[in-house]
């Protein structure tokens, strides 16, 4: 039963909330960004790269290292470590160009973390890995072409 | 049990963090071979890791990651007794954390 005090007592209660919220105190801060549909849609890899970094220049460098296996016998499984030694690195994208999805993978890394990231891999056939790190400088990326015997997806 | 394993390795001042998580990443592509029906995707979407309750790596994933997932990180620093955790949210929306105490 809603008496009138303590309809009185919630709603002042709600207002607080509201106020607080507003003033972002409940809300944590927001540093990272969402996990988007658009960005994971089946397109292929040049779409994918320009809804991912709209236009900006993305330029080939040598201090971005891939270390993956040239051949992999089962594309199920792809270890992959993508390390830099560029300074600022703000965050470590993982594309497979022939995948159905191209963008793997994601790291949006804090300055507390080094440029440093491994995962597995699912390769559908025969493609480059493409590594593209964002830095307070620019967009950098490297690329490297792997060897697919077995395909990754129930192939 | 926790479908996260979390081991960690400290050395010259830094700490290398692996994770080792249990899930199915299916793609919804492939096929059921007994019934031949599509299997609906169902994979991780979001990880996170803290150190000491403060977020320092935010990760979106996609279908392109291997069953079972396995990632691994450097981070900066890290002291005996540093609490790591890792968190996951797939896209049926189940999720799951897991925490490590740094040794």
């Amino acid at each position: 039963m809603t008496t009138r005090r303590s309809f009185l007592k919630k709603s002042l209660a709600f207002s607080a909330c509201s106020f607080a919220s507003t003033l972002g105190l409940l809300a944590p801060p927001k540093v990272f960004a969402e996990w988007r549909v658009e960005n994971f849609k089946q397109v292929p890899l040049e779409e994918s790269l320009k809804r991912l970094f709209k236009d900006q220049k993305i330029t080939e460098s040598k201090d971005i290292e891939i270390k993956i296996p040239l051949i992999a016998e089962n594309g199920a499984i792809v270890p992959i470590t993508v390390s830099s030694s560029l300074p600022g690195v703000r965050a470590v994208s993982i594309f497979v160009a022939k995948n159905p999805v191209p963008l793997a993978v994601r790291f949006e890394l804090s300055p507390d973390l080094d440029p440093f990231v491994s995962a597995r891999l699912k390769m559908a056939e025969t493609s480059e890995v493409i590594a593209v790190a964002e830095t307070d400088r620019g967009f950098y990326s490297a690329r490297q072409l792997v060897k697919v015997t077995i395909g990754g997806c129930g192939g | 049990m926790s479908s996260i394993k979390i081991r960690t390795k400290r050395f010259e001042g830094k700490t290398q963090i692996r994770t080792l998580i249990t899930h199915p990443m299916e793609t919804g592509r492939s096929k059921d071979p007994k019934t031949n029906q599509p299997i609906p995707a169902h994979f991780i979407r979001e990880l996170k890791l803290s150190h000491n309750g403060k977020a320092v790596m935010n990760c979106q994933v996609g279908m392109s990651i291997s069953k079972d997932p396995y990632f691994a990180f450097m981070l900066k620093g890290g002291e005996p007794g540093d609490q790591i955790k890792i968190e996951w949210v797939d896209n049926l929306g189940n999720k799951d954390s897991e925490e490590h105490v740094l040794k």
